[in-house]
């Protein structure tokens, strides 16, 4: 019979345990995937128990009073902590989201942190985004016009024209929603995922670009576009409550009229 | 000790550190010129603080009523309270207009007036006519305008294939014997490697030190590290001792709300459900400069009229705006109100607390960008191969208080002037002249000191006490025996240092020494600051002395430059401020008395 074998390092065991420090009745136990790039050894999962009485509300602060009383290795990214800089991307309980806008208080039970699913783990919940970052630049995600326009004066816009690009200029390129999208799993070599292809429709739908045909044809493709299956999670887990999945929605319905 | 890295050496004709607005702002310019250009950043590029900026960037289009980019620099002079160098202003505030419109151009989603025109709003301190009326002239993108520009931006560096190195740390400046800097050394962050990039010119934009504070609006790794390499580097820093608290912060977690809020038409109330501000700016209210606003509400919650359990806090109210203008114009505002205040913005009023935001003093800077300090009698010695962009530097376009909306600008345009003084001086493609190993070296000892540092101090205990000791002896209100106490507790500290302790040793993403490297760079900067500020024995913008209540121009409109040594032993020169315009389309503004 054949044997099949998980890939080294697959399998992730439980490690450490550290016990709260202090007498609390307001303990929350905190799980955390750790990857040690230089051991090379198997990712375990790590258990912090924290007196949230002494925790901010939300996952960042769980993970920055680890960092800074209990364990100055646990690695994850942070800035702005007020959900905009899109830099704490992590799946917590099941759900991607950024830590910094994510409460404790709403998760029951024990608190679960892994790294952004099906990425590569450069160590502990940070995450190698680069072909995320290369897929984004591959939709030529600036303006594009023909005629040198005046620099004397802004270009004008409608009021709602300008509306449309609301729900899609917002985006941080957080990539919770590419990360939560099992087709970006599984082709996420070919498949441009829903971050990015939202990022597509934001320059589609600007009244000002005028390089539509262009990029609905450079879209219109098999893998990049057609892998999405409507599964829904991208917009289900957008942390910014942008809806991925319509703007790709609107991006078939227009290359459905492109070159036919 | 050094010998035991790797280097991998790089050449470049200009190098940036930095990207946020003002890098790669410039880093677009000198790229499209045809210089070689690296751009270093800690972070992604989008990730940079400036994508937290929320109500705008200033230009005086009059899309929404009369302006002229006169009365805008008259402002920003009196915003400064008249510390601020006028040539520099005057420069900012004319390039204002063509700078916002190749924003435009480049793309930035502005929100649009009913004429298709870039939206305008009103923001503290912004005037018709020398302070007669309420100028509309920060150009917005709702609330998100530093994420829209920020985005905007870096996409703008793609279109031109701009190279950038990310999650690369810098460490140090490679300063020669000479005192030019020839480059940079990094760490990147993702393969655990050391990096030489040499240039002909390096520029920092590195932007703000706010976490040297225990509460700011400035994100975890606003460290100030550029500002750290040139004390290192025995350059000094100008005007340190002036640090804006903003108004507004959300009462607990410090998140920004943006001034575009009273510019909309919020306002402050105290415990009585009194509009206060009318009492200390009865023609501008709530649209007073920051420095004015943060103080009255100090003084509010000093005289027991806060709200709260404490009675330590202010309310911002915008619920009489309406869902409709808070949905289009505020919806950030919104969001950020419920996530960290639990609050309807459109049913009750949202907990503030002026909170530290901005830092106006850094590397001092001619309007063009090159960095210049004060030698052989002349104050406008440049020192070669170095110039600074953003909040990182001192133009001094905001003097002792930035008036909001003037920060975005500051980007563009220095970021842009910057690219364009580096285009003429540095002739693309030339050889590289040797270094001195010991300079590379030395960096390299550091370095190593730092990450096998086994002290018995965590790093994140001596940050905090640093911080702490900041926002008690150096915040909105001082006095000369609060801060002497500060400073004796910061020397303290950094006495500390030396029993510091980082418990990760590996080079991949160590995130221990990282935040150890940091606090390395934040604890100069706090001692510069407070005792930048105790030296000044006067009131002036941001910096208010309770036994010095006046300014004082006879003997303070100078600027401050800091130096520091090893031991944390302050030295302090001045520099003249430039009481002087650039053409004759404007005259020079002569200080009178500062009020709202």
């Amino acid at each position: 019979m054949a044997q099949f074998n998980l890939p080294a390092n697959s399998v992730v065991k439980p490690g450490k345990t550290y016990p709260p420090a202090t007498a609390s009745r307001n303990v929350k136990k905190v799980i955390v995937y750790r990857y040690d790039p230089d051991s090379k050894k198997n990712p375990r999962t790590d258990t912090y128990e924290i007196d949230l009485d002494t925790c901010g509300p939300m996952v960042l602060d769980a993970l920055i009073k680890i960092k800074n009383e209990i364990d100055a290795t646990l690695t994850f990214r942070r800035s702005c902590r007020e959900g905009i800089c899109g830099s704490c991307s992590m799946n917590i309980n099941g759900s991607n989201t950024l830590a910094c806008i994510k409460a404790i208080g709403e998760i029951k039970g024990d608190l679960r942190i892994y790294p952004l699913p099906h990425m590569p783990v450069v160590k502990d919940l940070v995450v190698d985004l680069s072909r995320f970052y290369a897929q984004y630049a591959s939709v030529k995600p600036w303006i594009q016009t023909q005629e040198q326009s005046s620099l004397e004066r802004e270009r004008l816009q409608t009021k709602s024209d300008r509306e449309r690009l609301e729900g899609l200029e917002e985006c941080i390129l957080c990539a919770c929603c590419s990360t939560s999208c099992p087709s970006y799993w599984w082709n996420s070599d070919r498949y441009l995922g829903p971050a990015v292809l939202l990022q597509a429709y934001r320059w589609i739908a600007d009244s000002r670009d005028e390089a539509t045909t262009e990029r609905l044809e450079d879209l219109k493709d098999t893998f990049k576009l057609y892998r999405c299956h409507t599964i829904m999670n991208c917009t289900d887990t957008c942390p910014k409550g942008l809806n991925p999945a319509k703007a790709i929605a609107e991006i078939k319905k227009l290359t459905a009229a492109v070159g036919n | 000790m050094g010998k035991a890295y790797r280097l991998t050496e790089h050449a470049y004709d200009v190098v940036v550190v930095g990207a946020g607005g003002a890098g790669l702002r410039a880093t677009l310019g000198m790229t499209a010129s045809g210089l070689s250009t690296a751009c270093i950043t800690k972070v992604f590029p989008t990730r940079s603080h400036t994508v937290a900026a929320q109500g705008g960037m200033s230009a005086a289009l009059a899309n929404m009523g009369e302006d002229d980019w006169r009365w805008h620099m008259y402002d920003t002079v009196k915003g400064s309270d008249w510390l601020g160098d006028q040539d520099a202003i005057e420069y900012m505030c004319r390039e204002a207009i063509p700078a916002v419109v190749e924003l435009e151009h480049y793309g930035v989603p502005f929100s649009r007036t009913d004429d298709g025109r870039i939206y305008q709003r009103p923001f503290g301190g912004m005037t018709t006519r020398f302070g007669e009326g309420i100028a509309q002239r920060t150009c917005a993108a709702a609330d998100r305008t530093g994420h829209a520009i920020l985005h905007t931006l870096y996409q703008q560096s793609l279109k031109h294939n701009a190279e950038f190195f990310i999650e690369y740390f810098a460490i140090d400046l490679l300063m020669n014997d000479e005192g030019a800097c020839k480059g940079v050394l990094a760490w990147d962050l993702a393969t655990g490697e050391l990096h030489v990039f040499r240039a002909q010119m390096v520029l920092l934009a590195t932007g703000g030190y706010g976490r040297t504070y225990f509460s700011c609006t400035s994100a975890h790794t606003c460290t100030g590290d550029g500002n750290a390499m040139v004390l290192r580097a025995g350059l000094p820093l100008q005007d340190m001792e002036f640090v804006q608290f903003h108004p507004t912060g959300i009462y607990g977690s410090g998140c920004l709300i943006t001034e575009g809020v009273r510019g909309e038409g919020g306002y402050l109330t105290n415990s009585d459900g009194e509009r206060f501000m009318e009492r200390y700016a009865p023609n501008a209210k709530d649209l007073a400069s920051r420095d004015v606003v943060s103080r009255s509400m100090t003084i509010e919650i000093n005289e027991g009229r806060g709200v709260g359990e404490e009675k330590d806090h202010i309310q911002l109210h915008l619920e009489h705006l309406g869902a409709d203008l808070i949905n289009s114009k505020l919806p950030g505002i919104a969001e950020s109100a419920r996530i960290f205040a639990g609050i309807d913005v459109t049913r009750e009023p949202i907990p503030v607390l002026p909170t530290v935001h901005y830092n106006m003093g850094g590397i001092p800077t001619n309007y063009q960008g090159e960095v210049v300090t004060l030698r052989d009698g002349d104050p406008d010695h440049v020192i070669p191969g170095l110039m600074a962009i953003g909040e990182a530097a001192c133009v001094s376009v905001h003097g002792a208080n930035r008036l909001g909306s003037n920060s975005l600008l500051d980007l563009i345009v220095f970021g842009r002037a910057a690219a364009m003084r580096a285009v003429e001086l540095v002739k693309p493609g030339q050889p590289h002249e040797p270094l001195n190993d010991a300079v590379v070296d030395k960096v390299l000892d550091r370095f190593d000191k730092m990450r096998f540092a086994n002290g018995e101090i965590a790093v994140a205990s001596l940050r905090i006490e640093m911080q702490k000791t900041m926002q008690n002896h150096a915040a909105v209100f001082r006095t000369g025996e609060l801060i002497e106490k500060g400073l004796i507790r910061l020397q303290e500290l950094l006495a500390q240092m030396e029993s510091l302790r980082v418990s990760d040793r590996s080079m991949v993403w160590n995130t221990d020494l990282v935040e150890a490297i940091e606090l390395l760079n934040l604890m100069p900067q706090a001692i510069v600051t407070a005792q930048s500020a105790l030296n000044r024995t006067e009131s002036r913008g941001a910096q208010a002395r309770d036994d010095y209540p006046e300014r004082d121009d006879e003997n303070w409109m100078k600027h401050t430059l800091a130096t520091i040594d090893e031991s944390g032993r302050v030295a302090i020169q001045y520099r003249p401020v430039h009481m002087y315009t650039q053409t004759d389309e404007v005259e020079v503004i002569p200080p009178k008395a500062r009020v709202y």
